[in-house]
This record gives C-alpha cells, sequence and structure tokens, in this order.
C-alpha cells in the first residue's frame, strides 16, 4: 500500500476564490491510500514548503500530491522538497487546480470545486502506481569536430582550441577559407580577408589542440552526444575519430546562372565572385552594371540570399575609389542593406554616384550584344520607358544556394535540411546554432547566407554550444525515457520512424529482433508509444498502466458525483 | 571557486549569454534594472516568421535561467561602479529597494487587487494603468511584487499601507533601502538592447496627435491575448474595431535628420503584425507603407509572400509626408505619392496607423558605457571594432552582444549571445 500526501494550495485568492479548497482537501481524505490531506495559503512559500516536509515524515509518506499552479514554474520546487524529506522526486505528482480550473471557471466556484476535486482524485490514482526513477550520466569524450574550414568553421575551431578543447577540423578542400579564400576585402567596412584568414590559421598552427584534416571527407558518424565516432577518408586512408560534439560548417556556393542575362553568351557577363577575383587581380572595370536578385526571389528560389546587395555596394565602392570616372549601376528588386555599417555603404554608394534602378519581376533586364558593345536594357520607372546601358561588365548578383553534399552529410548525421537545402536548426528563433539532436550544431552558411560578422558570430555560438558537454565532462540522461517491452515488441519499426530523435533501432539479439531505446538520445516525448500497435513501448512516469488508472478515478469520481 | 561573470541586461541576449556561461561552469551575476527578466521579447505577441508565441518560448527560458544554480538574478538592479582591468575587475551593483521582501513575496496579487494608485503601466506602453506596488507582467521572473516608490503614497507621504494590510506572508517592508553589491568579476557582458525612437517630434506623423496612431510595439500589446484589450483588436478613439489598417516604416530611421541606419527588424514585424491583425479581424485590409522591403532570414520571402497572397496586405513603395486626423475624430488621412512618371499626390483614409519607429540603444546604454569605459560608433551603438572579435567591445574583457551592439533580430542575437559566452571562455582558459 503506498502511503499519499495530498497538499491542496490557496495561492491566496488566485485559487482559494473560486475553488472550495477546505472541500477539496476533505475529499483527498477519502481517496484510496491517502494518509493525509491538508490545504496551505501558499504551499510554495517557505512556511508551504516546511509543512509539507513535516507531513512527510510524521506521516511516513512516500508520495505526495501538490494541486496548486503550474508545473512549469514549481514543480521543481516541489521535487526538491520531497526529495529533502527522503521520497524519489518522481514519486511527486503535480495536480494544475489554477490554470486548469479556478483561473478559467471564476463564475462558476461549484463545478470549480468539482473540477479540482476530480484532478485531485486522479492525481492521486497515478500517485499510488509512481515508481522512483533515477537520472543516468554518460561520460564524454572531450574532443570536438568541425566539419568545414571556411570562415564559420574556422572560427568555430579557433574558438574550441582557444578553449583549450581538442578539435578536429575537417576540410574537403586542399586550401582553408571556403568562398572567402576567393574574395578580398569583406564589406561593410573594407577589412582585408587574408588578414582575417591568416590570423584564423596561425591560431590553429600554434595549437597542439588543433587538428587539422586537409582534402578530407566525412564517410561515416556514429554514436551519440558525448560518444560520437566520425570516419574520415583522406586521400584513401581512414580515420577514426571520437568526439564528444560536432559542428557541422560546410558552407554554401555562389549559384551558376543557367544561361541567365547573357551569363556564357555575352561577353562581360559574370557573377559577383567572378568580379571579386578579378577585382583582387587588380582589374578595375569602367563601366559596370550589377543586376541583383539573379535566380532569388523567384518561384522555385523565393529566398533573399542576404548577402548579395551588400557584395554590390561594396565591389561598386571599390570601383570608385580607384576610378571616380568609372560609370557602375545597381539594377535591384529592394537594396538589402540592413543595420548601420550596410546601410552606411548605401548612402556612400549613392553619394558616390551609383545609379539605383529598381526593376520588378514583371520586367527583368535584357543583356545583348550588340555593335557597340554589351548593353543592358532595363525599363526606368522614373521615365516610363526602357533605356539602354552601354557596359563593360554585367556583374549578376546570383544567390548562395546550398552545397549538393549538404544532402550526404546531413544523412550521415541524421538531421534535417530545409526545401532549398540549407540546414534546418532545431528551433528558427531560439536555437539558431543547434539541431535537435544532442551534440549536433551548425553555423555559417550552411544553415543560411550570412555575412563574415554573422558567420564568425554563429562559429562562436557553435563554439559555445559544443564546449558545454565537453566541459561538463558528463551529459545527463533523462528519468522519463521510453523502454520496450522485448516480449510484446514485433519489431514493426513504427516507433523509430516516429522517434525525431533518432533514439531508437531495431536490434536483434538470441535470434530476438525488437525496438531498442538509446536512453542518452530519448528526450521523453512518448512519441513511439503512441506509434506502437503492440502496448509494447512505454514510458517512465506515464505508462499505460498510470495513465489507465487515472482515467478510471475519473470516471469513478463522475459516476458517484451527485447531479 | 568559479570565476564570475556579470551580464548586463536580462533580456533575450542577456539570458542566452547567462545561461551559456552558467552551464560552462561560470559564476553569473545577470543585472536587469527592471523588477523582471524578460527584456522586449516579452512585449511581444507572435514572433516572425513562424508566428510563434513569444512569452510562451521565452518563459521557459527565463525560468530555467532564474532557477540554474550558477546564475544569480539581481533585479531592480544596475551596474554603478567598475573598476580594475580585465580580468580582475570590481563590479559595483546597486539593488533598489522594493519595499518588498521577497523571501516571502509568493507574487500571489493580492495586494496590487488592492492598491489605490494607478499608473500608466510602462510594460503595456501606456496603454493602460498599473498599481503602485505590482508585477510587471503576469509571467514575470521573479514572480515577486515591487512597490514603485515614486508613486506609493506610503513612502512619499506616509498614507495608505493598504498592502501591508492585505499581505497575509507578510512580505511589505516600508523601510528597506539602497543596497550595494561589489562583485569580484572576471568579465563583462552588455546585452542592454533597445528602447523605441521618441517620433511624437516628427509631428507630421501624428503620433500623439490623432488618437488612432499608435506605435508598432502598442499595437503588438493590443494584439496580445494578455495585453490592455484582451486581444481585442480596436482603436482608442471610439473603441472599434479597425477595417483599414496602415503602417508606416522607417519612423525616424534611414532618416538623415533623425537616425541614419536601417533598424533591421521592422520589415518583417510589420510583415507579422499585419497577418496578425487578419487572425484579430477576419475583414481588415492592411497596407504597408516602405522604402525596401527587407526580408533576408530564413522563411522571410515566403512571410511576406503569404501576407500579400494570403492575408490581402497592400505594399506600397512610399513614404508617408503626412498624417492628419479624419473628419469625426476617428481614424487617420494618409498622404503619400505614388511612384512612375504618373506619380501623384494620394491622401487616403485609414481606421487606424502603426509607425514603425527607429530603434535605438536603450536610454542607458551611453552612460553604462562611459562607467564602463567602451566606445560608442557614429550611430550611438556599442562599438565593436575587431572582425576577428565581433563580440569584442573598445576594452579587453567587456564583451557585447544583441541590439546593444547593432540592430538585429532575435536568432542573431541569441547566436551572438552564445557568441559572447565562447569569448568568454576563450579569453578565461586560453588567454587568447
Amino acid at each position: 500500500m503506498a502511503r499519499i500526501g495530498v497538499f491542496i494550495c490557496h495561492c491566496g485568492h488566485n485559487i482559494a476564490s473560486t475553488v472550495n479548497v477546505e472541500e477539496v482537501a476533505e475529499f483527498a481524505k477519502t481517496l484510496p491510500e491517502v494518509v493525509v490531506a491538508d490545504h496551505n495559503l501558499y504551499s510554495c512559500s517557505e512556511e508551504g514548503l516546511g509543512s509539507i516536509k513535516k507531513s512527510i515524515e510524521k506521516n511516513k509518506l512516500d508520495r505526495v500530491v501538490v494541486a496548486a499552479c503550474t508545473p512549469r514554474t514549481h514543480e521543481p520546487l516541489f521535487r526538491k522538497t520531497v526529495e529533502l524529506a527522503g521520497i524519489n522526486k518522481y514519486q511527486f505528482e503535480f495536480v494544475n487546480i489554477r490554470e486548469h480550473v479556478s483561473w478559467i471557471h471564476t463564475k462558476e466556484p461549484k463545478s470549480a470545486t468539482e473540477k479540482a476535486k476530480k484532478l485531485v482524485a486522479m492525481g492521486v490514482a497515478k500517485a499510488a502506481l509512481l515508481e522512483p526513477q533515477k537520472e543516468g550520466e554518460s561520460n564524454v569524450i572531450p574532443t570536438a569536430v568541425v566539419i568545414g574550414g571556411g570562415i564559420a568553421g574556422l572560427t568555430a575551431a579557433a574558438s574550441l582550441v582557444a578553449q583549450n578543447i581538442d578539435t578536429h577540423l575537417i576540410e574537403a578542400e586542399s586550401r582553408l577559407g571556403g568562398n572567402l579564400a576567393d574574395i578580398e576585402v569583406v564589406g561593410p567596412e573594407f577589412r582585408r580577408s587574408e588578414e582575417l584568414l591568416d590570423m584564423l590559421t596561425k591560431e590553429l598552427k600554434a595549437s597542439p589542440k588543433a587538428h587539422v584534416h586537409m582534402s578530407s571527407k566525412v564517410t561515416d558518424v556514429k554514436g551519440f552526444v558525448g560518444n560520437f565516432e566520425v570516419t574520415i577518408d583522406k586521400a584513401g586512408k581512414t580515420e577514426k575519430i571520437p568526439a564528444g560534439a560536432i559542428i557541422v560548417a560546410t558552407g554554401a556556393k555562389e549559384w551558376t546562372p543557367d544561361g541567365e542575362y547573357g551569363y556564357g553568351t555575352v561577353p562581360g557577363a559574370i557573377t559577383q565572385l567572378d568580379l571579386e577575383k578579378r577585382l583582387a587581380k587588380g582589374e578595375r572595370p569602367k563601366r559596370v552594371v550589377f543586376i541583383q536578385c539573379v535566380g532569388s526571389r523567384q518561384p522555385g528560389r523565393e529566398y533573399c540570399s542576404r548577402v548579395c546587395c551588400n557584395a554590390s555596394l561594396k565591389n561598386a565602392l571599390r570601383i570608385l575609389e580607384s576610378s571616380p570616372d568609372a560609370t557602375v549601376s545597381i539594377l535591384h528588386r529592394d537594396i538589402m542593406s540592413s543595420g548601420t555599417v550596410s546601410e552606411h555603404i548605401y548612402r556612400l554608394a549613392s553619394e558616390k554616384g551609383v545609379r539605383f534602378m529598381r526593376y520588378g519581376l514583371d520586367r527583368p533586364a535584357k543583356v545583348s550584344r550588340t555593335q557597340n558593345g554589351t548593353v543592358v536594357k532595363v525599363f526606368d520607372e522614373t521615365l516610363d520607358e526602357d533605356i539602354d546601358l552601354d557596359t563593360d561588365l554585367v556583374v549578376l548578383a546570383t544567390p548562395m544556394v546550398a552545397r549538393e553534399d549538404s544532402r550526404d552529410v546531413g544523412k550521415l548525421l541524421k538531421v534535417p535540411l530545409d526545401k532549398f537545402g540549407f540546414f534546418l536548426e532545431a528551433h528558427v528563433k531560439l536555437r539558431p546554432v543547434e539541431f535537435a539532436t544532442d551534440g549536433i550544431f551548425l553555423c555559417g552558411a550552411a544553415r543560411w547566407p550570412g555575412s563574415v560578422n554573422e558567420c564568425i558570430s554563429q562559429g562562436m555560438a557553435a563554439a559555445a554550444k559544443a564546449a558545454i558537454p565537453i566541459r561538463r565532462g558528463k551529459v545527463v540522461i533523462e528519468a522519463i525515457t521510453a523502454q520496450s517491452d522485448i516480449d510484446k515488441c514485433a519489431a514493426c519499426g513504427n516507433c523509430v520512424i516516429a522517434c525525431p530523435y533518432e533514439a531508437i533501432e531495431i536490434v536483434a539479439s538470441e535470434g530476438k529482433r525488437y525496438a531498442k531505446v538509446n536512453e542518452t538520445q530519448c528526450k521523453g516525448c512518448g512519441t513511439c508509444v503512441a506509434a506502437c500497435p503492440n502496448d509494447a513501448m512505454q514510458q517512465r512516469g506515464f505508462t499505460t498502466r498510470q495513465l489507465g488508472a487515472m482515467i478510471d478515478a475519473l470516471v469513478k469520481s463522475a459516476m458517484e458525483e451527485t447531479p | 571557486m568559479s570565476k564570475k561573470v556579470v551580464v548586463i541586461g536580462g533580456g533575450i541576449a542577456g539570458i542566452q549569454a547567462s545561461l551559456d556561461l552558467a552551464d560552462m561552469g561560470y559564476e553569473v551575476h545577470l543585472v536587469e534594472r527592471s523588477p523582471s527578466i524578460g527584456g522586449r521579447m516579452a512585449q511581444l505577441d507572435k514572433t516572425f516568421p513562424t508566428n510563434d508565441c513569444s512569452l510562451c518560448i521565452l518563459s521557459p527560458k527565463m525560468i530555467m535561467c532564474a532557477g540554474h544554480e550558477n546564475v544569480k538574478l539581481h533585479v531592480y538592479s544596475e551596474v554603478v561602479g567598475i573598476s580594475g582591468e580585465f580580468p580582475d575587475l570590481k563590479v559595483t551593483i546597486k539593488e533598489k529597494a522594493r519595499f518588498v521582501n521577497i523571501s516571502k513575496c509568493t507574487g500571489c496579487g493580492d495586494c496590487m487587487a488592492k492598491c489605490p494608485v494607478k499608473i500608466p503601466n510602462e510594460f503595456e506602453e501606456k496603454l493602460s494603468k498599473r498599481k503602485a506596488i505590482y508585477l510587471p507582467f503576469p509571467q514575470a521572473v521573479p514572480r515577486k511584487v515591487t512597490i514603485d516608490a515614486e508613486h506609493c503614497t506610503m513612502i512619499k507621504s506616509g498614507k495608505c499601507g493598504v498592502c501591508k494590510k492585505v499581505c497575509q506572508a507578510g512580505a511589505i517592508e516600508y523601510d528597506q533601502t539602497d543596497s550595494t553589491v561589489v562583485l569580484d568579476a572576471s568579465a563583462v557582458v552588455v546585452a542592454t538592447g533597445f528602447d523605441l525612437a521618441d517620433v511624437t517630434v516628427l509631428s507630421q506623423y501624428g503620433l500623439g496627435i490623432c488618437k488612432d496612431v499608435v506605435t508598432s510595439l502598442q499595437l503588438e500589446r493590443i494584439l496580445s491575448a494578455s495585453g490592455p484589450t484582451g486581444g481585442h483588436l480596436v482603436r482608442a478613439s471610439d473603441g472599434k474595431e479597425p477595417k483599414k489598417l496602415g503602417f508606416v516604416q522607417c519612423v525616424g530611421s534611414r532618416d538623415e535628420k533623425m537616425y541614419k541606419y536601417c533598424s533591421s527588424v521592422c520589415c518583417m514585424y510589420a510583415t507579422k503584425e499585419s497577418i496578425l491583425a487578419r487572425e484579430h479581424v477576419p475583414d481588415i485590409n492592411s497596407t504597408i507603407f516602405y522604402m525596401d522591403m527587407r526580408a533576408t532570414g530564413k522563411g522571410f520571402q515566403e512571410f511576406v509572400q503569404r501576407a500579400e497572397k494570403n492575408y490581402g496586405v497592400r505594399y506600397i513603395r512610399s513614404r508617408p509626408a503626412n498624417v492628419q486626423p479624419a473628419n469625426g475624430g476617428s481614424g487617420v488621412l494618409v498622404t503619400y505619392e505614388t511612384r512612375g512618371l504618373a506619380g501623384e499626390q494620394v491622401t487616403e483614409e485609414f481606421d487606424m496607423l502603426v509607425l514603425c519607429p527607429a530603434l535605438v540603444p536603450s536610454n542607458g546604454a551611453p552612460d553604462l558605457a562611459k562607467l564602463l569605459r567602451i566606445e560608442l560608433d557614429d550611430d550611438r551603438f556599442l562599438r565593436t571594432p575587431s572582425l576577428r572579435h565581433p563580440v569584442d567591445s573598445s576594452k579587453k574583457g567587456i564583451l557585447v552582444c544583441g541590439f546593444a551592439g547593432a540592430p538585429m533580430d532575435i536568432p542573431d542575437s541569441v547566436a551572438q549571445a552564445s557568441g559572447v559566452a565562447a569569448r568568454v571562455a576563450e579569453l578565461l582558459e586560453g588567454g587568447a
């Protein structure tokens, strides 16, 4: 027999002005296995908590039910209290009679009191069947792996080694720096990227903690947070790297036009990255037309690639700086120079004489080759007619697109991509550099196109996230996880498909195939339990038996209710 | 003993930086000048482009922060002094008297119900009243009341004392005084966020003149279920639902005479608010007057397209020149110019107009910068001069994240906040 104590909270007037708290406490006393039931003005006050503790000791309680506010804010407090009095914290049950009762039924005190009674009866029924649970711990390999040696990955790796963490940087190419290695200065403040890349590579070279693997590809990833094994192929040689955390920084690439705007046919039609390379060689064209949103913000590739307007503004200013008599036009749909410095260079470009012309998706510019050279025909909305711009170069500002190998990387790590092939973070608002899977993080253009500044900040952010489990040395394994009953499991695999955390696999042992939950990865969401057709999957603290007892209690108290 | 880090500002950036630093094992002291952490994000109804309920996603972080074994909250507090150099800083924090014993207060609200003093509610952008003893908002962390000494008649003149009488927890202490805490800190993180520029000075836009002109943050509160109108989209002049809603972008920003920069987030939140308006009032039509529609983040272009196609939002590229009250005292007349060769001046009536003002560094930030001896940039944000280390201020060991350094949205602020945690660890663990 369980020994249950029930404590009903007034929450000042919050609950007590609607619910008859004394009546609920009296009712609780009649419930099976309840040894004591009481009510407090504020259960969460020091006085309230003290009286719960005293009651546990005096009445030798082994389970506690508190009917009060929301577990979201107060469950940790009550769990800690019962634990201090010697009860396993998972043998505490919280019933919410404020948000679920008093606050929403203020005008019906009588039926609110009845509802509170039913909820308490359900809580007590479940509490009687609660079992002690224990959180586990797992060690963390004190090493990080960063995939991709562009600006985001380099920064992440440099940050980790600066934090004294062994870090393996895996770069597919034979050079570091990614896209940035082809760009001479970075905007909007015109700083030399070479200096930045030199600084980062020197930091890595100088540290015994850094292990850089050039011309290497990740071919396999096994394990879970704290205990990954990353296999790489380095010029035909296989190497296995044990790691506690993984950062994905595989970047993105510039989209190459498929013949649009004279690319490949009209001389002088080049991409932004082509222009970067020419400017780096010292070329200074005299007549340039930039066309923005080539291949982006249109059906099929709806997104804005965030960096192209700033790149054009930067390069327009560089051209005008060395040849002030140059003519530079930017044909755009909106100038995306958000923030302080970008807006500043937009203004500066206008002041220096860059001609800005807006075009609509319905009236794109036409690039052609005539006897007199390359011509861009564009509709001028102020003049309400087409005009011709004679030019030497037509710079096509194309978007950053996902790399073809993103899908492979995604598959190896079992992490998702969005519809454009960029990696999909755990939460777009509040978890920008994390995947839903613990221990795997992302940064830079692999997530979304971003400025150098943004990629650096994200690289550092991912490094912070990866450093946390490594510095702690241990990861906590949830107590409330799912477990499968080998005898009932038919190995149908429904749970494997349903699990959002890649925590379940079908294993074979002694001739029997069954679903096995990796408790390190399980978050206790319960999705697999619902998916299981054989009742084989059960979630600790929410078993079918416990939930069934709650329903039985509800039905019983409803039937006993005087109409 | 673990090293201490002081984080100034309890908005989303400060909260995230605190959580990551605390998870790394540092002892974090989070200093927030208002009575609750949460910052601007707590005031928002929903967040773009997923329309997640803002407080629903923020509140767990607030609670986690307050409950973290390595985080000490100093709410209703300000940093008033700093001395020494990195990594041996001495930081002085003033904890203002809140006249409530917070270990006794249970946040039940009985005192607020009985307090007779009503003053404009800052959290509700002054659209409703709060009491002199108050919780800034229902989900405040910590959930403890504060007596606003400036308005409490008991503290000003010894008359009243109702809150003490009704408090069953015995938490009211009228004789409390300010106290000071001095901490030996290794690093300081500044995450002081933003304020809205006062755009009543731009009288052509009618804020403070026409009743039915509001700021975008006021509209967030009006749209919020826990806001001053209980989530009913109504206008002030006659309490009626607007059917035609206008938004003006770049009010005081991208403006040579006010703030030259772009505030970065307004195009998207105006789009969000126009979508939400339709969800509140099914037959409402919104118009957004803009200069460039800056939708550069993940899912942003699709969000704008959805607004246009599915929510009937009309985007007009024009900067209104003038806003006048409409005849009869309700609604406004907006004068703007149409585009192209045939461009002409048009005056159009709207039931309600929303201004999206320039977002400026928090009003305490320049003084704090002076105190910390760190520089401001040309736009008065905290200067972050290094490309290699974009979260470093001009002074070693003092780091910057979020809107305090430059305009940015929530995910960028969160990423930077985590970046700050990495930077602190780099400086303290490796000496980089």
